[in-house]
C-alpha cells in the first residue's frame, strides 16, 4: 500500500488579541496514512482534532496558522500550496465530512445540484454522464430510487439521509483522502449503524483512505485500523486499534478506555479526575500530568517525546521507558 | 411497599392536522433508590414521556400516581410537595442555569420556593449540597460561565438534590459532556443515589451508558414501551426485535468483537401516522400476517422481563 | 477525592466569559475600564459634570439680563463682543453661555429620565407579554399597534398642549410616547428566554410566576433594555429639543436648547449665528455622543443585536 498522507511536526496556532495570546491548538503531531487506510482521530474538546483537518484542507480561520511542519500528500507539500492550488484539490482529491448534515447542505439547491457540484467542477462531468453519475452516487450511499430523490431539497429529508447525501458530495470528485470530522454525533444510533456500515462499504469498493475524527471510541473499534490519541494538541499515542484496545500504554489512552461503559457489565467506570486543559495555560512538562494516575516528578518538568513500543506504535510518555527498563531487568534476571 | 408508580396511558398533543400520539400507551413504575433507563430514537417519546413527568405537559389520558397518589391536578400545597420531590437535570450544561444568578442562588432557589428557612440555612445546605457533588462551597459566589461542562452539570445535579428529593429525572445528562467527564458524572450519580436512596429516571440513547447506571430499562419506540426488563437480563437476552436492533448497532467496545449486520433498515416513520397493529412490523424482519393487525399486549415472559411482541 | 481537584482547576484555569457581561461580576476587576470607548465619553463626561455643576461654573443666572449688557452681543472674539459675555448675549441681553450651561441641565434630565419611564413602561409590558402570553400578549400587543400608528411628535404635542407644559410633565410625555420601541424587541426575547432551560427549570421546581419573571426573565433582558435605552436617549433629547423649539417644552424663562434654537431663528436672517448654531451645536453633539455609545454597547453586550 502506498503512503498517501504524511503530516510531520505540524504545528498550528491560533493568535489573537493582536499577537498577544497565542493557543497551540496542535503542537507537533505527526501521523502517516496509507491509501485505503483508515485511521481514527481520537481526543475530547479542544484536543485539536479538528484543527488538524482542517490544516491539511487548507480552511484554517483567518486567526490561525500553520507554523510549523509539513503535510505531504501523494508527493505533494500542502503547506506551501497557494489557495488557487488547494481549491483543486479540495472536493477532488481530499473531501470532507462535517459534523451537521442540516449545515452541510445548502437548504436552496436540489440534492441532485449539490452532489453534481464536484463532478462537475472537478471532472468536467456534464449531462447524461453527470446524470449517470449523481445516480451512482446515490446508490452507492443505499438512498433508494435515486431518480426520484435526486430531484429533491435537504428539508425533505431526514438526518440520516442527509448524512448519506453529504457522503455522496463528498465521493462525488473521486477522493483519494475523505476528512470525516465526527460525522455521527447528530445521529440516532441504528441511523448511525447504518451509516457506518454505507462508509465502510464505499471505502471497499473505491479504496478510498479516511481520517476519522471521533471522541467515542466506540466508532474508532468499529470502523478503524489505526488510531491516534490527541490530548492539548499532541499525539499521545498512535498505533494498530487492535494493539491500543488491548493493551494502551499512554494512561490517557487507559483512562478513555477504562472509562467507556461496557454493554452486559456494570464495572465501576474509571472516571479520570480533573478537567481538560485550557490550551492558553497548559501545565508544564506532560499536559496530561495533573490528571494522570501514574504520574511521576520527571512528568512535571519534561515534556515526553515518542518513545517508540513496537514499529507502527508510539507513545509519548516517560512510563514506556520505565516499562522497557523493567522487562529489560526480568528479562536478563 | 410505598413506590412512585407513574402509569399514564395514550397522551396525545393536539396538532391542527391531526394527532400526534406522542406518548401512547406507557405503563412503567419506578421504585425507591432505583433507576429506570428509559431508551429509544428520536421520536420514540421518551422526553414527552419525561415532560409529562415533570407535569410539564397534560395527559390526554391515563393516570400518573406519586406515592400512590394522582399528580395530574394536583394543585395548592400538593402540587408544591410534588415538585419539592421531583426534581429534572437537563442535557445541555449550558442553558440550564440562569446565567445572571450565582450559582448559589441557582441552587438555593427550590429551598427558597418551598422552605422558609433562614438564609444562614439555606446557606448552609447550599455548602452541604455542593460537597455532596464533589464542589467546594466556595463556588457559590461564582457565576455559571466561570465552569465548565461537567462542573456546570454537578451543579444541576446539586439543585436537583437541595430539597428532600426522591425523584430526579435526568434527560441525556452526559450527552454532552467529554467523554473522560462523563464518568465523573455517572460515579457522582451512582454515589448519591446510593447515599441518599434518590431514584431516577435516566433518559438517554446510548445502550451503554443507560444500560450501566440504571436498574432496570424501558425501551420505547413510537411512543410505546416495547420491552422492559433488569438491566443485565436485557444486555443477555434482548428479546424485542427492535431492542435487539439497538443492540447490534450498538458500537463494539473492541474491536475484535464481532457485529453482525444491522437487519433493520428505514427511518422511524413519523408519529402523526403510525403503523397499524405493532408499529415496530414494517421495520421488523421477524413480521408476521398478525403484526399489522394487532398490537401486542405487553407479557411478561420471565421473571422480570416483559416484551410486547407477538413472537412470544 | 475529586473536590481538591476540581477547585485547584476551577480557580486556576482561566475562566472564559461566554459574552461580554453588562453586570461584571465582582471577580473581573477593572479590564473592562480599558475598553470603554473615548468618543462618545469624552462627549457625555463634561456635558454631565456641567449639567451637575451648573450652579457653580454658569457665570451669571441665565434668566436675568446681564448688568450692563447690550442684546445681541457677539462672542468675545467677534467685533462687538467682550469677555463679559463669552458667547453673546440673546435677545434680553442674557448670557448665551450660561443659558446654554442650563440648558445642558434640562436636555439630560429629560433625554436619561424619559428613557428610564419609557423604558421601564415598555420593558414591563414587554415581559408581560412575552411571557404570560395569551390575551394578556394580544391585548399589549394590539395597544402598542395603536399606539405606533400615531406620529410621535403630533402626539407629544397634543399631549403637552393638554397637560400643560413643565419640565416634569413633558418627561412623562416623552416616556408614554416613546415606550413602545422596547415592547415589541423586549417581548421577542422574552418569547425565546421563556423557552430556555433554565427557566424551565424554575417553573418545574415549582417558582411563581412573578418570582420567574423577576429572577430569571428580568435580569436577562437588561442587556437589550440598556442597549435599547442608550440608543433612544438620543430621540428623546431632539424630541424634548422639538418641543421646546415649538414652543411647548420647558416654558420660558428656564432655558433649554430648543427653546434657543427657536428664540435665535429669526435672527439668522440678520447674521447673529451664535443665537443658533451654539445650541444646535450641543444638541447635536449630545445626540450623537449618545448614539455612539449606544453602538459600542450594543456591539459589545448582546451577540443577537448586532444585526438590528
Amino acid at each position: 500500500m502506498a503512503q498517501l498522507l504524511r503530516v510531520s511536526d505540524l504545528r498550528t496556532h491560533y493568535f489573537s488579541f493582536g499577537g498577544a495570546r497565542v493557543v497551540k491548538a496542535v503542537d507537533g503531531i505527526s501521523f502517516t496514512l496509507n491509501e485505503g487506510e483508515t485511521i481514527g482521530l481520537v481526543g475530547e474538546s479542544g484536543c485539536g482534532k479538528t484543527t488538524t483537518c482542517l490544516s491539511v484542507v487548507g480552511l484554517l480561520p483567518p486567526a490561525a496558522r500553520i507554523v510549523g511542519g509539513g503535510i505531504e500528500f501523494a508527493g505533494e507539500e500542502l503547506t506551501t500550496k497557494r489557495p488557487r492550488e488547494m481549491r483543486r484539490i479540495r472536493g477532488r482529491r481530499i473531501a470532507m465530512i462535517l459534523q451537521d448534515p442540516m449545515a452541510s447542505l445548502n437548504p436552496l439547491f436540489s440534492i441532485y445540484t449539490q452532489v453534481a457540484e464536484p463532478a462537475f467542477y472537478h471532472l468536467g462531468t456534464r449531462g447524461r454522464s453527470l446524470r449517470q453519475r449523481v445516480q451512482e452516487l446515490l446508490r452507492a450511499v443505499r438512498i433508494s430510487s435515486p431518480t426520484v430523490r435526486m430531484r429533491e431539497y435537504p428539508h425533505q429529508m431526514s438526518g440520516g439521509m442527509r448524512q448519506r447525501v453529504v457522503g455522496a458530495i463528498a465521493m462525488a470528485g473521486g477522493p483519494k483522502l475523505i476528512i470525516a470530522d465526527e460525522p455521527t454525533t447528530n445521529l440516532d444510533v441504528t441511523i448511525q449503524a447504518q451509516y457506518l456500515d454505507v462508509l465502510k462499504e464505499i471505502q471497499q469498493a473505491s479504496g478510498v483512505a479516511l481520517i476519522f475524527v471521533t471522541h467515542n471510541l466506540g466508532i474508532v473499534a468499529k470502523m478503524c485500523d489505526k488510531m491516534a490519541v490527541m490530548y492539548a494538541g499532541k499525539i499521545v499515542e498512535q498505533g494498530a486499534v487492535r494493539d491500543l484496545f488491548r493493551a494502551a500504554k499512554h494512561p490517557y489512552t487507559q483512562a478513555l478506555l477504562g472509562s467507556m461503559p461496557k454493554l452486559g457489565t456494570k464495572e465501576p467506570l474509571y472516571a479520570i479526575p480533573g478537567q481538560p486543559p485550557n490550551l492558553a495555560q497548559l501545565p508544564s512538562g506532560c499536559a496530561f500530568h495533573p490528571r494522570c494516575a501514574r504520574a511521576m516528578t520527571q512528568c512535571q518538568t519534561q515534556q515526553p517525546d515518542d518513545r517508540r513500543i513496537a514499529e507502527n506504535w508510539v507513545a509519548k510518555c516517560w512510563l514506556v521507558d520505565h516499562q522497557a527498563k523493567e522487562q529489560y531487568v526480568s528479562a536478563i534476571a | 411497599m410505598s413506590g412512585n408508580t407513574f402509569r399514564s396511558a395514550p397522551a396525545m398533543l393536539r396538532r391542527k392536522i391531526g394527532w400526534v400520539k406522542a406518548v401512547d400507551g406507557v405503563n412503567f413504575a419506578i421504585h425507591p433508590a432505583e433507576t429506570l433507563g428509559l431508551i429509544g430514537e428520536s421520536g420514540c417519546g421518551k422526553t414527552t414521556t419525561s415532560k409529562l413527568i415533570l407535569l410539564q405537559e397534560i395527559p390526554t389520558g391515563g393516570t400518573i400516581r406519586y406515592d400512590g397518589e394522582e399528580v395530574c391536578g394536583l394543585k395548592g400545597p400538593e402540587l408544591m410537595r410534588y415538585r419539592r420531590e421531583v426534581q429534572v437535570v437537563f442535557q445541555d450544561p449550558y442553558s440550564s442555569l440562569s446565567p445572571r444568578m450565582r450559582v448559589g442562588d441557582i441552587i438555593a432557589e427550590p429551598l427558597e420556593i418551598h422552605t422558609d428557612l433562614s438564609r444562614e440555612a439555606r446557606r448552609q445546605r447550599v455548602a452541604e449540597v455542593l460537597e455532596m457533588v464533589g464542589l467546594s462551597p466556595e463556588v457559590a459566589r461564582l457565576f455559571p460561565h466561570e465552569f465548565s461542562g461537567g462542573q456546570r452539570q454537578r451543579i444541576a445535579i446539586a439543585r436537583a438534590l437541595a430539597t428532600d428529593t426522591r425523584l430526579i429525572v435526568l434527560d441525556e445528562p452526559v450527552s454532552a459532556l467529554d467523554v473522560s467527564i462523563r464518568a465523573q458524572i455517572m460515579n457522582q450519580l451512582e454515589q448519591l443515589q446510593q447515599s441518599l436512596a434518590v431514584s431516577y429516571l435516566f433518559i438517554g440513547h446510548d445502550l451503554a451508558t443507560v444500560a450501566h447506571i440504571s436498574h432496570r430499562i424501558a425501551v420505547m419506540y413510537l411512543g410505546q414501551i416495547v420491552e422492559l426488563a433488569h438491566s443485565l437480563e436485557l444486555c443477555a437476552k434482548p428479546l424485542h426485535p427492535y431492542t435487539q436492533a439497538l443492540f447490534t448497532a450498538a458500537l463494539p467496545s473492541h474491536p475484535d468483537q464481532r457485529h453482525e449486520k444491522l437487519a433493520v433498515t428505514g427511518e422511524v416513520p413519523s408519529a402523526l401516522d403510525p403503523p397499524s397493529g405493532c408499529r415496530f412490523h414494517p421495520r421488523c424482519p421477524h413480521a408476521m400476517p398478525r403484526c399489522a393487525r394487532e398490537a401486542p399486549l405487553r407479557k411478561e415472559v420471565a421473571p422480570y422481563h416483559a416484551v410486547a411482541c407477538h413472537l412470544y | 477525592m475529586t473536590t481538591t481537584d476540581e477547585i485547584a482547576t476551577a480557580t486556576a484555569a482561566a475562566p472564559v466569559p461566554a459574552a461580554q457581561e453588562f453586570f461584571t461580576p465582582r471577580g473581573t476587576g477593572w479590564r473592562w475600564v480599558r475598553e470603554l470607548p473615548l468618543v462618545p465619553l469624552a462627549i457625555l463626561v463634561p456635558f454631565i459634570l456641567i449639567a451637575i455643576l451648573a450652579n457653580f461654573i454658569a457665570p451669571y443666572d441665565p434668566t436675568e439680563p446681564i448688568p450692563g449688557a447690550k442684546i445681541f452681543e457677539p462672542p468675545f472674539w467677534m467685533q462687538g463682543g467682550s469677555t463679559r459675555a463669552l458667547l453673546g448675549t440673546d435677545f434680553q441681553a442674557r448670557d448665551v453661555l450660561s443659558r446654554l450651561i442650563f440648558g445642558a441641565r434640562v436636555s439630560l434630565i429629560v433625554g436619561v429620565v424619559g428613557t428610564i419611564v419609557a423604558g421601564s413602561l415598555g420593558t414591563a409590558l414587554g415581559i408581560l407579554s412575552g411571557y404570560l402570553g395569551g390575551w394578556v400578549d394580544q391585548l399589549i400587543m394590539r395597544v402598542t399597534d395603536a399606539w405606533l400608528a400615531l406620529p410621535a411628535l403630533v402626539f407629544a404635542i397634543f399631549l403637552a398642549t393638554v397637560v400643560g407644559p413643565s419640565m416634569w410633565n413633558i418627561i412623562i410625555i416623552l416616556g408614554l410616547v416613546y415606550w413602545t420601541r422596547y415592547t415589541r424587541v423586549i417581548r421577542g426575547e422574552v418569547l425565546s428566554l421563556r423557552e430556555r432551560e433554565f427557566v424551565k427549570l424554575a417553573e418545574i421546581a415549582g417558582g411563581s410566576r412573578t418570582r420567574i419573571i423577576l429572577r430569571h426573565i428580568l435580569p436577562n433582558v437588561m442587556n437589550s433594555a440598556m442597549v435599547l435605552a442608550s440608543l433612544t436617549i438620543g430621540v428623546v433629547i431632539i424630541a424634548e429639543a422639538s418641543l421646546s423649539f415649538l414652543g411647548i417644552g420647558v416654558p420660558a424663562p428656564q432655558p433649554a436648547w430648543g427653546s434657543m434654537l427657536s428664540d435665535g431663528r429669526s435672527m439668522m436672517m440678520v447674521g447673529d449665528w451664535w443665537l443658533t448654531v451654539f445650541p444646535g451645536l450641543c444638541i447635536l453633539l449630545v445626540v450623537l455622543a449618545t448614539q455612539l455609545l449606544g453602538d459600542w454597547l450594543r456591539v459589545r453586550l448582546d451577540p443577537q443585536l448586532r444585526n438590528m
